[in-house]
């Protein structure tokens, strides 16, 4: 087998989560797409560490995996804060400053 | 010598039937996440997906990085997803309808143009003879070393920045969700004057338990019968989802007609 195929299926991934957060119209499945599309690119980076051989791209996915976490606590907070005041979750709802 | 082994298969047989037993669940649970109504399952299919990643990240050398993905993906952001959908709602499942023409069809559209163009661009690149990180790895007495390493001198102010993010964050997600209260907090003091020179000094009667009813909704009966408005919980009452006995239904109905109370 060769190491591309590792690519492969995160350009697969990629797109796939991409795809849901065009569609979906829950929030949390929006964000949880997102968080797909962050790890599909966390495994590009440790299969271009391996393919180099260094360790820098498996570092570099450490630090998304950080930003990701801050992300998440984040996003889940602005959708906590929105289902308060507008009871729902849905990213249709908030469209208060449509004419 | 170096020749002979850039010539060989640069992957194992293990690790190859590994990824094609891997690569489809990895494949499909995503999908899985895209088409579940409810967004309860697709918590359970990202988490799949997640340990699936993790399994990848290790094959590949990344073992410390796969287990961080179990501890904070799996462990820490799925469980912090599924908190939120609790709170939200679990039935709140996603309605289907389209409030753009046309949008979910164009989505998928653009989604396989990008994985095209992505597939295209990987397949025309020509890619190192993948040593693996064994070697940086030895270079710095060990996996995990290799990883300090690297964090704490190349990167360290990327590292630095990091932390400083995390901690705003979670100062915005306490910002974000902290509850103004409408009414002033009452001390402690206050509520028990409050109590004892009330109308109410002793407690409030408990709710009825009886044969037929075991349960906070339903009232208890005062010795002529009547059910006590003060033994269950404010709330029910007002959202009316109290239970009556059927004794003091029948009452109710012969006194004032039937009116719901």
């Amino acid at each position: 087998m060769n190491p591309e195929n590792y690519l492969y299926l995160a350009t697969i991934l990629f797109a796939i989560g991409s795809v849901g957060v065009l569609v979906r119209r829950n929030a949390i499945v929006v964000f949880m797409c997102v968080e797909l599309m962050l790890n599909a690119s966390n495994l590009a980076f440790v299969s271009f560490a391996r393919l180099n051989g260094n360790i820098d791209g498996q570092v570099v996915a450490f630090f998304v995996m950080v930003v990701a976490a801050a992300e998440v606590v984040i996003g889940l907070a602005v959708i906590v804060t929105i289902f308060r005041t507008r009871r729902s979750a849905s990213v249709d709802d908030p469209n208060l400053l449509k004419l | 010598m170096i020749e002979l082994l850039s010539t060989v298969p640069p992957t194992s047989t293990g690790e190859a039937v590994a990824f094609w037993f891997l690569a489809p669940i990895a494949v499909i649970a995503a999908v899985m996440i895209l088409v579940s109504r409810k967004a309860v399952h697709s918590a359970l299919w990202m988490a799949t997906t997640m340990i699936v990643l993790a399994v990848l990240f290790v094959m590949q050398g990344g073992i410390f990085l796969g287990v961080v993905q179990v501890v904070v993906y799996t462990g820490a952001v799925m469980m912090l997803f599924l908190f939120v959908l609790m709170l939200v709602g679990v039935d709140a499942s996603d309605s289907f309808v389209e409030t753009l023409r046309a949008q979910r069809v164009a989505g998928i559209l653009l989604a396989l143009g990008l994985g095209g163009m992505l597939v295209a661009g990987i397949s025309r690149a020509t890619f190192p003879a993948a040593p693996g990180v064994g070697a940086a790895n030895d270079l710095a007495g060990g996996h995990v070393q290799a990883i300090a390493q690297a964090i704490f001198t190349r990167y360290v102010f990327t590292f630095e920045v990091v932390s400083v993010l995390l901690i705003t964050a979670a100062v915005g997600a306490m910002a974000l969700t902290h509850k103004e209260l409408l009414t002033p907090r009452k001390p402690h003091a206050e509520l028990s004057v409050e109590r004892v020179r009330g109308e109410h000094p002793t407690p409030y009667p408990s709710p009825g338990v009886y044969a037929q009813h075991n349960a906070v909704d339903t009232p208890a009966l005062l010795p002529d019968g009547t059910a006590s408005e003060a033994s269950v919980p404010d709330e029910l009452r007002r959202q009316g989802t109290v239970r009556y006995t059927e004794l003091e239904a029948a009452r109710d109905q012969e006194s004032d007609g039937g009116a719901p109370r």
